[in-house]
């Protein structure tokens, strides 16, 4: 009998800087194992963030680019305009695209740039420590809203999928989780699917991934999960915002 | 190809494509956005790249992304657009690509105005982002030089894999002259399977590269500062690039000048010497790696006084001249820098009261 289960060619055999109960990992393997099903690794462009994933050049096994802190969309637009031929994908999280990087995201989408977007989005900074995001839960405390996050000051969490969806270009807007292997099948689903459009040549697409970050949400892994599955997946709702048409 | 009149920035596009560069990303701004509106309509001639970004700090980026992907690209912009750049400037040298910048400099700081300038010569020689990266940086003093200089540009960026900028003035985008251009050269730099990211089946390696600029163990970022630091001695010792005006015989002053402002002192020197006194000129072309020997040697020449650094801005390249004569000859400085460039009437009244 043969193996069943292996890890896929585009993941290394670096071990992870992830902490417990982070699910990066977790999302890393997904596109891992699209980027082998698709069969375009040799092909593949990546983009690693400023932020926790700031060394996922390490973990995946393919060419990366590092970007500066919310530019990677920009790198991505600079890739694939100059070689259509290359898949190109940008991981971002949440400080960096909903954040510094929102001017970025925002034209490179509705420019319809042909590359796929992976937001991991755990509504906090996680490599700094923990402070506020535009994602950051109302009343959520952080090292920057110690108090918890105070609406009437920052204003509401910036819904990221929605806010792409209502431009007109982008092909693809999804938004996922992988806190329980009942929405890992989806997201991979999702991922794959973001993938398969831009080989087929359609317009921008992005996967947000609701992710945890036990360790700044001062939270157990279990916890963080329970706390993921109530609250921010009830503000962030997983489904499919944007389809080809 | 025979003489034809250009207008400077729409040469500078021209110049590009005929290095072979084919790919461009801008954001608009005076006074040079008619190299984008130029290149928006040759481009597709030749099947290049055109894409106006959001910003120049996203153009800054896509201009990274390309270049790490191994092919020809540049971009153009004014002094406000070029600090927004040198972020991504900063990003390119540390992570050793190569890429040209053309800045066609206006009056600053801050918003400053949109007429000529050379203001921006101590952010465009000194490291103009953050950490130790230099540029290597040319100055032109007509179209045909800038024209020049963007088709030596490509091949030097791909020597040192470094950003190269070219530091004109905003005369030299805004007027014409007429310009011929050197034959084409090739579209992609011949070293990038070594580096560029432009996807593992394209090499014969089949090995991944990476393009980035983060080195947390102390040990690799002082070695890759190392190496940048190895190159910009490189470049001091094999690419510095002056001409000499009047220096043939005797002289009692020394100016040092580049770009339109050299060529105004040019014009001064002439009608000085008609009135029979001589005055020579070291017009530095790189400005960084800077002329520092050429400069000396005229300074040190027994018939010499007194250098003077003429700039259109308020005393920036005075002191590389300073650093370059070392106290054995008095140096100072005479400029404008809100516009309107200084007649060749008012350098004959500076060299006057300061030299003859």
């Amino acid at each position: 009998m043969g193996k069943t289960f292996k890890k896929p060619e585009a993941l290394s055999d670096a071990h992870t800087h992830y902490c417990p109960g982070c699910t990066h990992g977790v999302i890393h393997r997904l596109v891992a194992e699209t980027i082998d099903e698709l069969g375009i690794r040799g092909r593949t462009v990546g983009i690693a963030p400023v932020g926790c994933a700031v060394l996922a050049y390490n973990y995946f096994n393919c060419d990366f680019q590092e970007a500066a802190h919310g530019r990677a969309p920009a790198m991505a637009t600079g890739i694939k305009r100059v070689r259509p031929d290359l898949m190109v994908f940008t991981y971002q999280g949440d400080g960096d695209l909903a954040s510094i990087g929102m001017g970025e995201i925002i034209h490179a989408a509705n420019r319809g740039e042909k590359f796929t977007t992976i937001f991991v989005n755990n509504a906090i900074y996680g490599m700094t420590g923990g402070q506020m995001a535009p994602t950051t839960m109302p009343n959520q405390r952080t090292s920057t809203s110690p108090f918890g996050r105070k609406v009437e000051e920052v204003g509401m969490p910036i819904k990221m999928a929605e806010l792409l969806a209502a431009l007109q270009t982008p092909a693809y807007i999804s938004r996922q989780t992988v806190i329980k292997p009942k929405y890992i099948n989806k997201a991979k689903k999702a991922i794959k699917q973001a993938f398969t459009y831009q080989l087929e040549n359609k317009c921008f697409s992005l996967v947000e991934v609701v992710s945890t970050c036990p360790t700044n949400w001062g939270m157990t892994p279990v916890q963080a999960v329970e706390w993921t599955e109530k609250t921010l997946l009830a503000y962030y709702q997983p489904g499919d915002y944007k389809v080809p048409a | 190809m025979a003489k034809v009149l250009m207008k400077g920035n729409e040469a500078i596009g021209e110049a590009a494509i005929r290095a072979g560069c084919l790919n461009y990303f801008a954001y608009p701004i005076t006074p040079q956005s008619e190299v984008a509106e130029y290149l928006v309509r040759r481009l597709p001639e030749v099947g290049g790249v055109f894409l106006q970004g959001e910003s120049e700090v996203a153009v800054g980026y896509m201009i990274f992304g390309a270049a790490g992907a191994g092919v020809r690209v540049f971009t153009t912009s004014s002094s406000p657009g070029i600090s927004l750049m040198s972020e991504a400037i900063s990003y390119i040298a540390a992570a050793q690509c190569p890429a040209v910048f053309v800045n066609i400099m206006r009056g600053g700081p801050g918003l400053g105005g949109i007429l000529p300038s050379q203001a921006d010569y101590l952010q465009a020689t000194k490291g103009i982002g953050h950490g130790d990266c230099r540029l290597l940086v040319m100055a032109p003093a007509s179209v045909q030089e800038a024209v020049e200089m963007v088709m030596k540009a490509f091949p030097l960026a791909e020597k040192y894999r470094n950003p190269v900028m070219i530091l004109g003035d905003g005369l030299i985008g805004q007027m014409m002259e007429p310009v011929e251009f050197p034959d084409q050269l090739k579209t992609e730099p011949s070293n990038k399977d070594a580096w560029a990211t432009n996807g593992m089946d394209h090499r014969k390696s089949k090995t991944r590269n990476l393009v980035k600029s983060l080195f947390l163990d102390p040990v690799q970022l002082n070695d890759n500062n190392l190496a940048l630091k190895a190159k910009y001695d490189r470049m001091r010792a094999e690419e510095v690039m002056s001409e000499s005006y009047n220096t043939g015989g005797d002289y009692k002053g020394l100016i040092v000048s580049y770009g339109t402002m050299s060529r105004v002192c040019r014009t001064a020197i002439d009608m000085l010497k008609a009135e029979g006194i001589d005055v020579g000129m070291i017009r530095p072309q790189t400005v960084f790696p800077f002329p520092e020997q050429a400069v000396a040697e005229a300074a040190m020449k027994s018939s010499c006084t007194h250098v003077l650094s003429i700039e259109m801005s308020m005393g920036q390249m005075v002191e590389d001249v300073e650093r370059s004569v070392k106290g054995r000859v008095p140096v100072s400085w005479y400029g404008k820098c809100g516009g309107d460039i200084p007649t060749p009437e008012e350098v004959i009244d500076v060299v006057k009261e300061r030299i003859a």
